[in-house]
């Protein structure tokens, strides 16, 4: 594989088939294309990603559950000539941490959130969470998500898009080679438009968790087209060229 | 003559804020401190900094988890409900050992309480009210004066050691007017350069990293606590701040901080007057607790006054390892003592000793 600065090279602790060693690579490859490391601080988020430091080689900060844009948000407006980059996944982001991330979209900080959503708890070992599909299995919900008042899964996408704050929101997968390259296009449009000035930028990526998915690589690919059902792929907001 | 300006003591730790660097302020609206985060959205731009009103308290302390990170100096207030709301991140910035500034203008507790003043979170202060072992220097005003110096000071006191500051203020604090001088920031102690830690992106420099998480070996964790204790033990050796009125002569004493100190100062003149011979011990730095100052006086009679149902008490007795007779005059729940309850009590107190 090419070398990518902005990985250290570490080998990661992601399990087979997780959808993290993916988007990882996608970021840095783009930090790399776009000379983003040097001026860059992430944000590294309580689950399956709170090493993120020992992979990423630049400046990062550990955040506690939920509390990531709070965080970014005011890195960011100390360092508004920095770039600031907001990683977390589903139960950090939209459970004990959409409040921060609600408000955060709306006053359009100028910063980039990576959403990487696998509808699942994965680092506590396989509990709802709040993007988690009707009748799926967890460790909470054995007889699967809507038999005990759960409620349905979050769309943070759409939740988001209706308010005026963001400037560019989309939902990419990382189930196919055409996925990862779209995913590869969104997180580049976003990182340009917090580059551009022109506020917040949220990317969802839907990903694969086939340890807690109880599944193998491949039928957690297959997995991917039942989210898409609930999370449809697509341009949320594009509000850049009125800016 | 200098310049004296009539203001609040919230508004005093505004002033002394922003003339002692500060440039982030982030909060959340919550009575008797209201004052802070209004002046600082006023101030603050005009000063070039920066002022976030935060969607909830939580948000807003770790605004200054971030901003603290990020190197600049920053401040974040709150009253006693919205204190407890922030000890997550209190405990993240102090195993972080990320240099900020933390008011906490007391009301009345537990719960929602009320919003008369009260002295009820001292516990929480100074014993850790977040998970883990952590100190935070503690520091209590009892005039508006102090409420803008010791705020000017506490921004010192958090970059030299790389510890949260609280200021431990209450709602009398908090709202009385009175006369004060705004003077210039001096530097009280050595600030030690934050290049080698802070964020701000990593060119020409390894990269930085800014965690609480120790998962490398098995005693990564204990030897950061370790750290951190030999830091608090630096920090109890080094500071101490406390007044003496009175207690040259002194044969009881009273130990009272805060609001608290102002009204029994009136009441030991007053008792003095009709021969006790009375005097307090007032502690500024709640913590460290000046220990050593109560154990000048151990076997004397003390009486200890907190708008609390006894909470510093317990480290008084500490400091004077229970010799002597301890009595205590306190309630929660929004009760202030007067100058004639204080002195009734002394008179009380004569009588049975």
């Amino acid at each position: 594989m090419e070398e990518v600065k902005t990985l250290k090279g570490n080998s990661m602790h992601y399990c087979t088939g997780c959808g993290h060693t993916i988007v990882h690579r996608i970021i840095a490859q783009l930090m790399d294309e776009m000379g983003l490391r040097e001026k860059a601080i992430a944000s590294a988020p309580v689950g399956c990603a709170v090493l993120f430091y020992n992979y990423f080689n630049m400046d990062i900060i550990e955040c506690a559950h939920g509390r990531v844009p709070s965080v970014m948000s005011a890195i960011k407006r100390v360092h508004p000539d920095k770039f600031v980059l907001a990683y977390q996944g589903d139960g950090d982001l939209a459970a004990i941490g959409t409040t921060e991330t609600l408000h955060t979209a709306n006053r359009g900080e100028n910063i980039t959130v990576i959403f990487v959503n696998n509808a699942i708890y994965g680092m506590t070992g396989g509990q709802m969470a709040p993007t988690t599909l009707p009748s799926q299995v967890t460790t909470t919900t054995p007889k699967g998500r809507g038999n005990n008042f759960e409620g349905g899964p979050l769309k943070v996408c759409e939740l988001l898009s209706v308010l005026d704050g963001p400037a560019y929101i989309e939902r990419c997968a990382v189930d196919s080679a055409e996925g990862l390259k779209n995913t590869k296009e969104a997180i580049r449009k976003a990182f340009q438009c917090q580059l551009d000035g022109k506020g917040y930028s949220f990317v969802e990526v839907l990903s694969m968790c086939p340890t807690n998915w109880k599944m193998d690589v491949k039928s957690s690919i297959g997995f991917i087209d039942k989210m898409k059902e609930y999370f449809p792929l697509g341009i949320f907001k594009d509000v850049r060229n009125e800016r | 003559m200098t310049e004296k300006i009539l203001m609040k003591g919230n508004e005093a730790m505004v002033h002394a804020a922003i003339k002692a660097g500060c440039t982030f302020y982030a909060g959340y609206p919550i009575t008797p401190q209201n004052e802070v985060p209004e002046q600082m959205s006023a101030l603050m731009p005009k000063a070039g900094g920066i002022f976030i009103q935060a969607e909830a308290e939580l948000s807003a302390i770790n605004m200054i988890f971030g901003a603290s990170a990020a190197g600049v100096r920053c401040m974040t207030s709150s009253s006693s409900p919205g204190i407890a709301l922030k000890q997550e991140g209190i405990s993240y910035i102090a195993g972080g050992e990320l240099p900020c500034v933390i008011a906490n203008v007391m009301r009345g507790g537990p719960g929602l309480g009320n919003i008369r003043a009260s002295q009820a979170d001292y516990f929480q202060s100074v014993k850790g009210g977040g998970h883990g072992d952590y100190k935070l220097i503690v520091l209590a005003p009892s005039t508006v004066q102090e409420m803008y110096d010791l705020t000017m000071d506490a921004f010192d006191y958090a970059d030299h050691y790389r510890n949260p500051v609280l200021i431990l203020a209450d709602g009398i604090t908090g709202q009385m007017v009175e006369p004060v001088e705004l003077k210039d920031y001096k530097p009280i102690l050595e600030l030690p350069s934050k290049s080698g830690w802070i964020l701000d992106g990593c060119k020409g420099r390894e990269p930085h990293v800014v965690k609480t998480l120790f998962l490398e070996s098995d005693d990564r964790l204990t030897k950061h606590n370790i750290h951190l204790q030999e830091k608090y033990q630096r920090i109890k050796d080094e500071l101490c701040l406390c007044k003496e009125y009175k207690t040259e002569d002194a044969e009881l004493f009273i130990a009272a901080y805060g609001i608290t100190a102002r009204v029994c100062k009136e009441a030991v003149d007053a008792a003095r007057k009709l021969g006790y011979k009375v005097g307090i011990i007032q502690p500024v730095s709640l913590w460290p607790f000046p220990e050593k100052i109560f154990a000048k006086y151990k076997g004397k009679d003390f009486l200890v006054v907190e708008m609390s149902c006894g909470q510093m008490i317990e480290d008084v007795k500490l400091s004077l390892e229970c010799k002597g007779k301890i009595h205590f005059m306190g309630c929660g729940g929004g009760w202030y003592p007067d100058t004639e309850q204080i002195v009734t009590k002394v008179k009380e107190i004569y009588g049975r000793s």
